[in-house]
């Protein structure tokens, strides 16, 4: 099967591989599986105050597109507030890097670790914020 | 003269219930002797060596059945395609290409799993490998357990899929370890 230059490029040198404190003030971690081929994917996103993605970093065991699905979003979300990143789509992700049918799973599994990422974020800051909301 | 519609039932070829083909209630838990022996009885009756001096039509038809028996046979054999089976037979899809919300603490298990079998890899170790390989017929043996609960007793279908979905992991997991074991020893 003939891969694209832009697949090969981010499988071969993933971009953002790694972790942040999961406890970490700020950071949303997103946990994906895909049960067809096995796939497990983290996504983890560092939101500043200001409520823009700062970073973000992955870990991948998968295939060759789930690792270049997974960098690919940790490249586009950055500099992407929460509702910009929830936007994307994996379409795009699949496109982008031209993935073959077969492997169009990967880029769910990317979509969907995203949304699992700001979800996360966001039930963190929710628990912060509740209890001064309580004391008001 | 042998003839196929003996043993086979005439109108089943193109049905997909595999389990009326083998005789089988529509269970998780199956009498797994009785598989092989209906599956041994089935193959020699489907034979195309048996149906060789026969009109052509005959011979394509036996062919097929054998294919359909093949493939029946697999499928039932193995408890988890036979769970999917099932659930498929209830008209519930696993969502194997697109449910990716697994639970957090089993996903957390499944890195931790991959990573213990990458260092394995690394180290070369195939006692680090047995010992993961053990962890995980642990687990997948516990997934069959419920699903005995699950299919069986409490017909609790959507709980089934999702320890379906579990046990694709497991499944793709050890057969990753095989290869990694097989690596080694060549």
């Amino acid at each position: 099967m003939a891969y694209s230059d832009k697949l090969l490029d981010h499988y071969e040198n993933p971009r953002n591989v790694g972790s942040f404190g999961k406890e970490d003030d700020g950071v949303g971690t997103g946990m994906v599986g895909a049960p067809a081929c096995g796939d497990v994917m983290k996504l983890q996103i560092k939101v500043g105050p200001d409520g823009v993605i700062e970073d973000a970093k992955f870990k991948t065991y998968g295939c060759g597109s789930a690792i270049a699905s997974s960098s690919l979003v940790t490249e586009w979300v950055k500099g992407k507030t929460l509702d910009q990143a929830l936007e994307i789509k994996n379409t795009a992700i699949a496109e982008e890097l031209a993935l073959p049918p077969v492997k169009i799973h990967c880029s769910i599994l990317a979509e969907d670790a995203i949304k699992a990422a700001v979800e996360d974020y966001r039930k963190k800051q929710g628990t912060q914020v509740a209890p001064a909301a309580d004391a008001a | 003269m042998s003839d196929t519609s003996q043993v086979l039932p005439e109108a089943d070829l193109f049905s997909r219930d595999h389990f009326a083909l083998f005789g089988l209630p529509r269970r998780f838990v199956i009498d797994e002797r009785a598989l092989e022996g209906r599956y041994h009885e089935l193959q020699s009756a489907a034979h195309p060596d048996r149906h060789a001096h026969r009109p052509e039509q005959e011979r394509r038809l036996s062919m097929q059945w054998a294919t359909r028996i093949n493939e029946g046979y697999r499928l039932l054999r193995s408890p988890l395609t036979r769970a999917r089976y099932l659930l498929e037979l209830e008209g519930v899809d696993v969502g194997a290409e697109n449910n990716t919300a697994m639970p957090a603490d089993f996903l957390m298990q499944q890195m931790a799993w991959r990573e213990a079998l990458d260092d394995a890899r690394n180290a070369g170790d195939p006692e680090a490998l047995d010992a993961l390989s053990a962890t995980l017929r642990a687990a997948r043996s516990g997934a069959e357990s419920q699903l005995v609960r699950e299919l069986d007793e409490e017909h609790n279908l959507s709980a089934a899929a999702a320890t379906v979905r579990r046990m694709m992991f497991i499944a793709r997991l050890g057969e990753d370890i095989a290869a990694a074991h097989e690596k080694l020893e060549n």
